[in-house]
């Protein structure tokens, strides 16, 4: 019983920071049309940064405001530099140049922090444990990264639903040429938009930093399951990718833990042990290809095109 | 078509002539390393050639395409590990776990479309790679190492290198030719025409679905092909193979040679793994300028090398 | 008489809140050619886009030559002897005219799964293409790609590629759509050639081509039938006047 609970605070954990990701890439694809590959770039990268910061200042909390920052502009000067001048092209290039960034990154990253991982340590009142109910502790970090995760999605529900730039980003998603006709400066929004993208994937991964080891090609899974996310939730619905994000970190997590007892009850205990792993990292792939089968446009597609 | 004396004819036909001459250089030379390099680039543009059949002229932008070489290769070594060395088994069930595969990846893709298929092949792909991952009887993640090359009772000795080479060789000239009388064929203009209006395809009587699928399905057969090929070359076959970077791989090697040109594939693989083997010669660090090159390319050179050749000739 | 060759019963269509097609009822009689006629927006092309499968009705019936094909998909009808021309040109534009008409003669050839033949050395193929390039006057043309042929061109192309396919009844949405005053004149001649062979049904802006091609006319007003009459009972049909001819007399050619 415990351990569901703590498995299901996982899968939600999980699903959270996974709406991180996928909240900025449904952004970007929604408005700028346009697929971003090296988004798992910029994941990585929060990571690495946040371990730099956080050497540096001995502070955790700083070194993560400033990991958030850098990742914010890198994001903006990438933009600036290159992407920019892939909007309005076919997705093929766009998957393609993006492609070269992640292979960029991967090996400028080796150059700067070589090819081992990094740990994040933890400050001390981060690592101890929380009682939720008698009985049931949960780590105070999984706990505030469900928090933070939280907020962010909350304020960012805000942001695009009750400001001016929210309605600007959902005219957007539904229909492009209506904001070049209201005279907004597009340029300057898409660069806003892809940098808010690039801090909330840069957010991700320096959460998830402490976690994971940080490590080279640690954004190219991640990457796939966010893409797994917008496809499910409809591409360019935040809505849709919150839900489905939720949705996809339970099933993996609850998977993960739970599939090889449910299969031992079923199968022998060897096709078992062999079949478990593949099915619960098959899982999520599986509940894509059925949610496309059946809707092709994902659950909640953004408002038509 | 008439075949015209152009910069890309005159290229290809340059290119062909020395891949069909290499082992004499190599035997002469005693330069093993270039034989065991080209080996290598022969097998990955017979994927890429797969790849561009799809891609190039049926217009399906698949990003999961080393699943096949993946599943191609795992046919061999599962077979292999097993105690059945025999190519002339061994092969033909490379093909056809490939063929499945194809079809059953393919008749679910196929219902999306634009970016849709490319994440939903890219998943499928994923799939198949953590499914070789958690395959623990034949190493997981770890691979699988295959300690016998496939016997092809005595008719051609795929440890010997120069035969070895010849027989890739030969089956990426089989593979193009295929492709062409494909192309060109009723089934082929068919495709090509869906590629470019599948609305106008389906109004004038076209079950588009049926050819994209057939498609799709030749594709994946044709990479299962080059996946034999591959596990044999490297006494190895990994989940690695089918990891979506290697897709990816392929996507560029298509790209930079040209998308929806015969030679196209085969002429991008091999600038493409030669870069790769010089930059990675002096420095490690070779993606550093490989990345920004494909960012290069696809802002300034769409039609890859063949259309920059084709435009050679025109001035 | 005999069963018409298209009929149309009680069909709707709607986009969100928008009725597109409303309770509409049509039938077409062998040999006939039946303009259809309404303002901008009034669910014609929705109309053809349905009795050729693009668009599925969210209820109503649609049967062809006795056989309902409601359901059927584009491919199917088009076996069944549907062709239809676009509004918007839609046509194969990185292939030549002749490979876009052979195509369509190659739809109705047999299936295409046949991989190794070149499919451009058919010679079965490749005349009757010739023939319908011929007819709509774009002979001279054949081996020029589609991107490279002028608008007038490629409306005439639309009507070859319909005509290959050997259908029973041509539906054709605004032939005449953008052409120039001799090119519509031709188009007219071409048409009324047609008629003679098929049964059409014909979307139509031009209202003098309309009035001198027609057998029968049908007026959409927002997806409704209004009037449904032979060319002289629609001219002098109030609720026209007042909805369509009424309020823009004046205009003849556009779209
Ligand atoms: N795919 C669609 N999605 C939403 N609304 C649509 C769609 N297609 C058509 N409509 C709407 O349905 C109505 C009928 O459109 P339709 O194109 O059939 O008109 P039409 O009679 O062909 O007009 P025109 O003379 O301009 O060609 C219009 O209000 C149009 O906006
Ligand atoms: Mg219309």
């Amino acid at each position: 019983m415990f351990l569901l609970i703590e498995q299901l605070l996982n899968g939600l954990q999980f699903g959270l920071l996974l709406f991180l990701l996928a909240a900025g890439l449904t952004l970007v694809f929604g408005i700028m049309d346009f697929v971003n590959l090296a988004h798992g770039s910029l994941y990585m990268m929060g990571a690495y940064f946040a371990a730099t910061f956080v050497g540096w200042t001995g502070s955790f909390v700083l070194g993560a405001i400033l990991a958030l920052a850098a990742t914010l502009l890198l994001g903006i000067a990438l933009e600036f530099v290159a992407l920019r001048h892939l909007y309005g092209r076919d997705h093929l290039d766009q998957v393609l140049a993006t492609f070269g960034l992640i292979l960029f990154f991967n090996d400028m990253v080796r150059l700067i922090w070589g090819p081992a991982g990094l740990a994040l340590p933890l400050p001390a009142w981060l690592t101890t444990p929380v009682q939720l109910l008698p009985g049931v502790y949960y780590p105070a970090y999984r706990l505030s990264i469900i928090v933070v995760a939280l907020l962010v999605a909350a304020l960012l529900y805000l942001v695009v639903m009750r400001t001016r730039i929210g309605m600007l980003i959902r005219a957007g998603a539904s229909n492009r040429e209506m904001i070049g006709a209201l005279g907004i400066n597009i340029k300057l929004l898409f660069t806003l938009v892809f940098g808010l993208g690039a801090a909330l994937a840069g957010l991700a991964g320096l959460m998830q930093a402490p976690i994971l080891t940080v490590q080279i090609g640690m954004g190219e899974n991640i990457l796939i399951l966010a893409f797994v996310i917008i496809v499910i939730g409809g591409i360019g619905s935040i809505r849709g990718a919150f839900l489905a994000a939720i949705f996809v970190g339970l099933i993996d997590t609850l998977g993960r833990a739970f599939l090889p007892d449910l299969l031992r009850k079923v199968l022998s205990g060897a096709a078992a042990s062999t079949a478990a792993p593949a099915l619960s990292s098959m899982l999520i792939y599986l509940l894509m290809a059925i949610v496309l089968v059946v809707r092709p446009e994902g659950l909640f597609p953004a408002a038509k095109r | 078509m008439k075949s015209k004396l152009n910069a890309s004819n005159a290229v290809v036909t340059v290119v062909c002539a020395a891949l069909l001459l290499l082992p004499v250089y190599s035997a002469v030379t005693g330069n093993i390393f270039i034989l065991t390099l080209l080996t290598r680039i022969i097998i990955f543009a017979l994927a890429a050639s797969s790849l561009n059949l799809i891609m190039g002229y049926g217009g399906m932008m698949s990003f999961g395409h080393a699943a096949y070489l993946g599943i191609g290769g795992y046919a061999v070594g599962i077979l292999a590990a097993e105690g059945i060395g025999s190519g002339f088994i061994q092969w033909p069930v490379a093909l056809a776990v490939s063929a499945l595969f194809a079809l059953v990846i393919g008749s679910l893709s196929l219902r999306t479309r634009g970016v849709y298929f490319i994440m939903i092949t890219l998943a499928f792909a994923q799939m198949t790679y953590y499914v070789a991952s958690a395959l623990s009887r034949y190493g997981g993640d770890d691979g699988l190492t295959i300690y016998k090359r496939s016997t092809f009772d005595g008719l051609i000795n795929l440890s010997d290198r120069t035969q070895f080479y010849y027989l890739c060789l030969g089956c990426l000239f089989g593979g193009l030719y295929l492709i062409w009388r494909i192309v060109n064929s009723r089934f082929g203009l068919v495709v090509q025409g869906v590629r470019s209006n599948e609305q106008r395809m389906q109004a004038i009587g076209f079950p588009a679905y049926r050819y994209r699928l057939t498609c799709f399905v030749i594709a994946g057969t044709i990479c299962g092909l080059a996946g034999a090929l591959l596990a044999n070359n490297t006494d190895f076959v990994s989940p690695a193979v089918m990891y979506w970077t290697r897709s990816g791989d392929l996507m560029v090697m298509v790209i930079l040679g040209g998308m929806g040109s015969l030679f196209g594939p085969l002429i991008g693989a091999i600038v493409y793994l030669v870069l790769e083997e010089l930059l990675s010669q002096f420095t490690e660090y070779w993606a550093l300028i490989m990345g920004p090159l494909l960012l290069l390319i696809v802002l300034f050179a769409r039609g890859g090398i063949m259309g920059l050749l084709g435009r050679v000739r025109r001035g | 008489m005999a069963d018409p060759l298209l009929r149309v019963d009680n069909l709707v269509r709607r986009f969100g809140g928008i009725l597109a097609t409303d309770n509409l009822s049509l039938e077409v009689p062998r040999g006939e050619l039946h303009a259809i006629i309404g303002p901008n927006g009034a669910g014609k092309t929705t109309l053809i886009s349905q009795l050729t499968g693009q668009l599925a009705p969210n209820s109503g019936t649609i049967h062809f030559a006795g056989r309902d094909i409601t359901r059927l998909p584009p491919y199917r009808r088009s076996a069944l002897g549907l062709a239809r021309s676009f509004q918007i040109t839609s046509l194969l534009k990185d292939f030549t005219a002749i490979d876009n008409v052979a195509l369509a003669v190659q739809a109705h050839d047999g299936h295409s799964f046949r991989f190794w033949g070149d499919a451009r050395k058919e010679r079965h193929l490749r005349d009757a293409a010739r023939a319908a390039l011929q007819r709509v006057g774009l002979a001279a043309r054949a081996d020029v790609l589609v991107s490279e042929l002028s608008h007038g061109e490629q409306r005439e192309l639309e009507l070859a590629v319909a005509l290959a396919t050997r259908p029973q009844l041509l539906l054709l949405d605004e032939p005449m759509a953008g052409l120039g005053v001799t090119e519509s004149a031709r188009m007219v001649t071409l048409l009324k050639e047609l008629r003679k062979e098929f049964t059409i049904v014909l979307v139509e802006h031009d209202m003098e081509a309309v009035f001198a091609l027609a057998d029968r006319i049908t007026v959409l007003v927002y997806g409704r039938v209004i009037a449904c009459d032979v060319p002289d009972a629609i001219r002098r049909h109030e609720e026209v006047k007042r909805a369509y001819l009424g309020e823009q007399h004046a205009v003849t050619r556009h779209g």
